[in-house]
């Protein structure tokens, strides 16, 4: 019992490394030719011009910036719409809730480019009777639109296999309503709602085309920058930024999973 | 907890921002160029029947590929450390916050003719092209999207109750009947929500065909991305009937899920 | 784990809300402009160049908004069905026409753009711009096409060599409807700068001739194939053309004999630009000598300044033909004009039906 339990440790192993190195193939291609000398694909030897001439670059700079506060607000907004969005559409029944349930998958159903297109009209629309121009508030709800669909997604799963009675539970042992619904309901959905943050985010860091037709003037993102290079091509300062950016999330990965590391051992001394 | 007010918000909120745009796709569906009522942008959108089927088929067989892929992977992880199991997720997420379009160029430069693929199997004595074909699209949408099939998955994994399934060994469960028995109902609903999560975007995206694919690789979303700027008109039909394959699938899907989370 | 993901998130909104604040009250006295161009489009201090936007704003103090496109038809999309104010644009010869003949553009008031008489004659009144009242020409260039030598034996001298059933799987072609109609227009002798829906048949049946030989539709990728030797042959801007043959010695151009697209960029501004004085500034800024070879040189794109050919181009530069042509070849050549809507998206959707079959 014991051995194939050994064994079936080792396979898994083997199984996420693998799927790893599919994840991680690509990023370490694009780190290594941020180290290229030359503009083009091919190697022209080892330098570090793109990671000098990437911090003179108010553009590229101003547009990390953009898309970063977008995707934390975006995901932010989101994740509180998305998870009481999915405690209310749970408690309604049968065919209303299927109804609801896929009206709120339509902006990830509709193909990008006619969810930004029709953003903007309706914008433009209400831009012309408020007097306002697109800019940084309607790309902010353009995302939290698109992103709101996978926090449901994401918090649904979670709360039908909850047991309500626990809120229930809750209730009998004291708590007022707020209580038990942050201290038991919330934390029972956590984990949902923490993946639906999570795409939430990535989605947000990646979209151009509803960014696109929402910006206005002054607004670039990241991607925006990126596509429209594409024009000609994409130049090697963003794989340096890319590598950059890479080298300071797993940086806090590893700080936050040492930490977690000593308090569960520190807890574990404790029993 | 019994309230429907919490979705309240959302409602209206999708109402304005979810609702509009979609009738506006569906008014500009069906008129014409001046604006009349007109079939034709459907009679147009017919043309492109085809590249219509491969796309729903080339999202169908990349969403079973993650799933396959996913779902040990999501086992796997539940059964780690907690400290791990976060780890192991966020080291799942991270590759997708770098640019899409730069990975989509990594896989261009791997794949390559003398790429590093290339060179590593032919030193195994192997020769093919592994770019320019519906199996290099195929991978890049698996690559895109395998995180989004694992996260809903581990989500509801990690919730089953430890107690359930050591009743189930009790009561003399081997692990394969366990996992038959237990885990695999139980886990439902996360893999719905994940099927949802890939087969969606990767039926309506674009630009992975164009990188990836050869000259009969054109999938349904560059399709719509090309004709939208000349003609909305068609580029609206195209996109109605899209939606409504894919909410004819949802729904299909969430009939099944229902009945067996019931069972 | 949660915890210090949520302090990590709270650290980033108080500084997003921070930055987005500070960022709103801060626009300087001289004010600013809204520029809209190509990506990668403008000299940005990398190989020892200027780095022109902030140079521009250190000399003015007017705050740029620097946004960029990626076709001109997005570019016109914004223009006509939003409310965003543009100050500066760089559409193509063919956009321009259409803008001017929609009215979208304002008249230039050339006193406040003294550098204007650096311009070469050939591109002060534009073709588009017959009285050149609206654009100042930002840089311009012509098709060609790039071969590999180890694979393409004689150098080509016709958009034939495209159709070359020797080379089955190795020829890339433009991914834009109307360079990839072009070059079938002109082999069916047809001239593309005019073209009919007819003529749209025609050259879409050439080009379903070729598609079975094609490896790709490509725009970008052709760096990466033809600087990877992944291709034999492949269409694209003769100054990009350029850019190819610097990482791969095996590469090569050839200019059809019978002449290309001759393309040019022009800087107009606006109908909805709400800050004309300082976008002449910017204009004029674009044609100083010095800022104009310095872009010119970034982009491999001819420069229309005479001045900064004259005084501020290597000879190596000013003898490369792929950049500057000749005037006799350039007499041969065609330039894009606004053909009708309908025309237009006719040749769009033949050219996806190509694709898509």
């Amino acid at each position: 019992m014991k051995k194939t339990k050994k064994k079936s440790g080792i396979l898994s192993k083997i199984y996420i490394a693998l799927i790893m190195i599919f994840l991680y193939a690509p990023i370490a291609v694009l780190i290594f030719y941020s180290f290229n000398k030359g503009k083009s694909t091919v190697w022209q030897g080892f330098s570090l011009k793109w990671y000098e001439q990437l911090f003179k670059d108010d553009n590229i700079m101003n547009a990390l910036g953009n898309t970063i506060i977008i995707a934390v607000l975006a995901s932010f907004f989101a994740t509180i719409l998305g998870t009481a969005a999915a405690i209310g559409i749970n408690n309604f029944k049968g065919k209303k809730r299927v109804l609801i349930q896929n009206a709120s998958n339509i902006p990830i159903i509709s193909p990008d480019i006619v969810m930004g297109v029709s953003l903007m009209l309706l914008f433009t629309f209400l831009g012309v009777m408020f007097n306002f121009e697109m800019g940084f508030v309607t790309v902010l709800i353009s995302h939290i639109c698109f992103c709101v669909p996978f926090v449901v997604l994401n918090v649904m799963p979670r709360i039908r296999r909850m047991d309500s009675s626990i809120y229930d539970a809750a209730l009998d042992l004291g708590c007022n309503q707020w209580q038990a619904f942050y201290k038991v309901v919330i934390h029972e959905l956590m984990p949902g709602i923490f993946s639906g943050l999570l795409m939430s985010f990535t989605y947000s860091l990646d979209d151009f085309i509803i960014t696109y037709f929402t910006r206005g003037a002054k607004f670039q993102n990241l991607s925006i920058e990126i596509y429209s290079m594409t024009h000609r091509r994409i130049s090697p300062k963003i794989n340096a930024l890319s590598a950059l950016l890479f080298l300071a999330v797993l940086i806090i990965m590893i700080i936050i999973n040492l930490r977690d590391r000593h308090e569960e051992k520190v807890k574990a001394q404790k029993t | 907890m019994k309230s429907r007010k919490p979705s309240i918000p959302y409602i209206i909120w999708m109402v304005i921002f979810t609702m509009i745009p979609i009738i506006m796709i569906g008014y500009t569906a069906f008129t014409d160029k001046n604006g009349n009522f007109s079939l034709e942008p459907f009679a147009n959108a017919f043309f492109y029947t085809g590249v219509f089927m491969k796309s729903l088929w080339i999202a169908l067989i990349s969403t079973a590929i993650c799933l396959v892929l996913a779902y040990p992977l999501a086992y796997i992880i539940t059964k780690m450390k907690h400290s791990t199991q976060n780890t192991v997720i966020m080291l799942m997420m991270i590759p997708m916050w770098m640019n899409f379009l730069l990975r989509i160029y990594a896989w261009v430069t791997l794949l390559q003719d003398n790429g590093p693929i290339d060179m590593l199997l032919s030193m195994l004595g192997i020769h093919a092209t592994y770019i320019g074909n519906t199996g290099a699209v195929v991978l890049g949408m698996v690559y895109e999207y395998l995180p989004f099939m694992v996260l809903p998955i581990y989500t509801v994994m990690s919730k089953i109750d430890g107690g359930l399934i050591e009743a189930a060994q009790d009561l003399g469960s081997n692990s394969f009947a366990v996992f038959r028995k237990v885990i695999f109902p139980l886990s439902i609903p996360g893999v719905i929500s994940g099927i949802t999560m890939v087969f969606v975007p990767s039926a309506s995206t674009f630009l992975v065909s164009q990188y990836l694919g050869g000259t009969d690789d054109i999938m349904i979303g560059d399709i719509i991305d090309k004709i939208f700027w000349t003609d909305q008109n068609t580029g609206s039909a195209i996109s109605l009937i899209l939606m409504v394959f894919i909410f004819v699938f949802l729904i299909l899907m969430n009939f099944f899920g229902d009945e067996e989370a019931i069972a | 784990m949660k915890r210090t993901i949520s302090i990590i998130l709270a650290v980033l909104m108080t500084a997003s809300f921070a930055a987005c604040f500070s960022g709103c009250g801060n626009s300087s006295s001289a004010g600013e402009v809204n520029v809209y161009n190509w990506g990668e489009y403008i000299a940005n201090g990398e190989d020892d160049l200027m780095d022109v936007i902030d140079e521009f704003e250190s000399e003015t103090g007017i705050k740029v908004n620097y946004t960029t496109y990626e076709t001109n038809e997005e570019l016109y999309n914004m223009l006509k069905n939003s409310n965003v104010s543009y100050d500066v644009i760089i559409p193509s010869d063919y956009m321009i026409s259409k803008l001017i003949e929609e009215d979208m553009l304002l008249e230039l008031d050339f006193d406040n753009i003294p550098n204007y008489e650096n311009i070469m004659d050939r591109f002060k009144k534009l073709d588009c711009d017959p009285e050149g009242k609206y654009t100042v020409c930002y840089s311009w260039g012509v098709t060609a096409m790039v071969y590999d030598k180890t694979k393409v034996s004689k150098k080509p001298t016709s958009w034939d060599a495209l159709w070359d059933e020797s080379l089955k799987g190795q020829i890339l072609m433009f991914n834009n409807s109307r360079d990839a109609m072009a070059i079938a227009m002109q082999l069916c002798g047809i001239n593309p700068a005019n073209c009919t829906k007819d003529d749209v048949d025609k050259a879409a049946k050439k080009l379903a001739e070729q598609k079975p030989l094609l490896k790709k539709y490509v725009m970008d990728q052709v760096f990466t194939e033809m600087e990877k030797s992944q291709a034999a042959i492949a269409p694209y801007y003769a100054g990009d053309v350029v850019t190819m043959m610097e990482a791969n010695e095996d590469l090569d151009y050839a200019m059809p004999e019978d002449g290309a697209n001759l393309f040019y960029d022009a800087m107009c501004i606006p109908k909805c630009s709400k800050n004309k004085e300082n976008a002449e500034k910017f204009i004029n800024f674009m044609q100083k000598p010095e800022v104009a070879a310095d872009n010119c040189k970034y982009l491999n794109y001819g420069t229309p300044n005479q001045k900064a050919y004259d005084e501020y181009l290597d000879e190596d530069m000013k003898n490369n033909e792929l950049i500057f042509p000749s005037d006799e070849y350039l007499d041969k050549c065609y330039v894009f004009t606004n053909v009708p809507d309908d025309v237009y998206s006719y040749m769009q959707e033949q050219f996806v039906k190509i694709q898509a079959e």
